[in-house]
């Protein structure tokens, strides 16, 4: 199995912050899950993830993305292997606050009374006292984090007024609100509009700059090559992880999808008339195309959406 | 007229029976803001029933009775989380296969040893005769429940609201799960002597529901439907005595009509009021 190796990542020590001596990581070994119906759902998955890294975790439905995130969350008991979380074994990296966790949008109550300050006060919680009774700082980390994400304003709706969009940046700024230094997104990108997600981005590679660690399940191809470092490719097992340009290339993509993702090839004349050889190939299993331009050295990774221009 | 209207008062049974039915009104009414949110308001009346059994049996051994109708309530609740985790069947089924089976057990106990519970007193309660013994049990179970409740109010709203952002924060959402089904079994015991088996699931469902229709916020919530729960328990008791109608149906119908007028009424989420915006946001448009 390929362990992701960087170069980002030998200036982890530097990403860490100086008040606590633990590095930040993400640690996921020869993990195997099955369910009580005898699904096994993930095997022997391995994968390392440093300081400041975003990887995307990317595979068919049903390939085990979100059985990935329950055993790191510890909410499947993997039949063999091990997570750990900054060199801690999970439990003890939960208590610690080590991580967050950012749910798909099924997942939440939207008529659980509730305000948007309270949601995001939630992931204050873990650096309360028994009684959990808010201090001034959780206030300002609660404001902060509202403020970063544009969500200010909305702090008095009850979380089920709010639009996709803005449901989704709350989530985010509980998770900011929360510290974690692990943060998993599962597809925060879905039902979210290109200027939303575009912000979210950019929250993330700020997270990113700080020494976070974020694992993000998504379908839109397209934009990982923009903002994920390192890409995990699964389905049911780890077809390959490592950095982005090594590991997300068209030819791992219809390994990981096989049939299932749409693929259009405009060759030459389909283009324009002139005897231009290059071909355009076009993979999609969402919304978001990832396009190859043929006659690229193959060293040279994937380029993003066509609007990006001509290929050179 | 004004001396007429505090006769009750003048009762030490009276009196007795509107303070612990405001009591054991306010904790029940506390669970309920929690059991709504979750679709397990039937839970309630589940355990009711299941805890019949347990009273028989702790009559038959000469225990106090409470002891056996928490035991009996507590393995309830445990089958169902053990038949849930099993099983892919429904919540409602789920509830349904448990309780009757407890309750049919119940039933059997009492039919083969006729003298030894009055099932008349487990199914419609009898709280202006409750015993002093008994009334001393309901007290403890209510204070220790409150008690917990007061403390730990906010780690079982995170559970309720999001079991792995609990997890993430450090808490177990399985131990607080047990916990809040524990309390409510003990509630449902203290509930059986004000109002019956058969009315205690008005007691965990109906003031939180009428308080969900009057806030948008948790805490309010909460504190809303514990006013509600011991407002209407302790005047119903009080009105019981000029009725002379049971308490338990007392109580019930008050939280009801409360219920409804809030429906109707509620500056929010009430029927007029949408009706009122709806209609108002028409004639706004330009
Ligand atoms: N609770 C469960 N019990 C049994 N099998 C399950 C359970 N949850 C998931 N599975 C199975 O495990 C496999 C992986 O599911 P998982 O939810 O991890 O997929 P996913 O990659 O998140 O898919 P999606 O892109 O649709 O979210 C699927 O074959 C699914 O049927
Ligand atoms: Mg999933």
């Amino acid at each position: 199995m390929d362990v992701a190796r960087d170069s980002r990542q030998n200036r982890e020590g530097e990403r860490t912050s100086p008040a606590s001596p633990r590095a930040t990581s993400l640690s996921v070994r020869d993990v195997t899950v099955t369910y009580p119906n005898g699904t096994t759902a993930v095997q022997d998955a391995s994968f390392e993830l440093r300081a400041g890294t975003i990887c995307a975790l990317v595979g068919v439905n049903g390939s085990g993305k979100s059985t990935l995130f329950k055993a790191i969350m510890g909410f499947v008991t993997p039949r063999q292997g091990a997570v750990r979380i900054c060199g801690l074994p999970m439990q003890e990296a939960l208590r610690a606050n080590f991580v967050a966790y950012v749910p798909q949008s099924e997942e939440v109550d939207w008529n659980f009374p509730v305000l948007v300050e309270d949601v995001v006060m939630m992931g204050r919680y873990g650096h309360m006292g028994f009684l959990r009774l808010p201090s001034k700082m959780d206030h300002a980390k609660v404001e902060e984090a509202l403020e970063r994400v544009g969500m200010g304003a909305f702090r008095k709706r009850q979380i089920g007024e709010l639009s996709g969009g803005q449901k989704k940046r709350v989530f985010l700024a509980r998770a900011l609100a929360q510290e974690g230094r692990i943060i998993l997104l599962d597809e925060p990108f879905t039902g979210v509009d290109v200027k939303t997600e575009t912000e979210i981005i950019g929250l993330m590679k700020e997270l990113r700059d700080q020494g976070h660690v974020m694992l993000v399940s998504t379908h839109n191809l397209g934009s990982v090559p923009d903002f994920c470092d390192q890409v995990v490719l699964i389905n049911r097992t780890i077809l390959a992880a490592g950095p982005t340009a090594r590991v997300f290339t068209q030819a791992n993509l219809e390994r990981a999808f096989g049939g299932v993702l749409r693929h259009f090839q405009l060759a030459g004349t389909a283009l324009h008339e002139d005897d231009d050889t290059r071909s355009v190939t076009v993979l999609t299993d969402d919304e978001r195309p990832l396009v190859f331009y043929g006659q690229k050295r193959p060293d040279q990774g994937p380029l993003r959406r066509s609007e990006d221009g001509e290929p050179s | 007229m004004i001396t007429e209207l505090l006769v009750p008062f003048s009762y030490d049974y009276m009196v007795k029976a509107m303070w612990v039915s405001a009591l054991v009104g306010g904790v029940c009414a506390f669970l309920s803001a929690y059991l709504m949110l979750k679709g397990w308001s039937l839970m309630g009346d589940a355990l009711a029933h299941s805890i019949v059994p347990g009273v028989a049996a702790a009559y038959l051994m000469q225990w106090p009775y409470a002891a056996g109708a928490f035991i009996a309530g507590f393995l309830a609740s445990a089958g169902m989380a053990f038949v849930r985790q099993h099983t892919q069947l429904r919540e409602d089924a789920t509830i349904g296969l448990v309780f009757t089976t407890f309750f049919a057990a119940g039933l059997l106990l009492v039919s083969l040893y006729p003298t030894s519970v009055n099932v008349q007193t487990i199914v419609l309660g009898n709280i202006l005769g409750i015993s002093d013994e008994d009334a001393l049990q309901v007290v403890i179970i209510s204070l220790v429940s409150a008690a917990v409740l007061l403390l730990k109010w906010k780690d079982l709203m995170v559970v309720f609201f999001d079991e792995a952002h609990a997890r993430t924060v450090g808490l177990q959402p399985r131990v607080l799960k047990i916990v809040f089904f524990t309390l409510l079994s003990a509630c449902t015991v203290a509930a059986l002597q004000t109002v019956g088996s058969c009315l205690v699931i008005a007691m965990v469902v109906t003031p939180g529901a009428t308080a969900y229709l009057l806030c948008d916020r948790f805490e309010r919530l909460l504190m809303l439907s514990v006013a509600i729960g011991v407002a209407t328990s302790f005047v119903g008791a009080y009105l019981s005595y000029f009725l002379d109608g049971a308490t338990g149906g007392v109580i019930v119908t008050l939280q009801t009509l409360l219920f409804l007028a809030t429906f109707y009424l509620a500056p929010k989420h009430g029927v007029l009021a949408s009706r009122r915006r709806i209609s108002g946001a028409v004639e706004v448009k330009p």
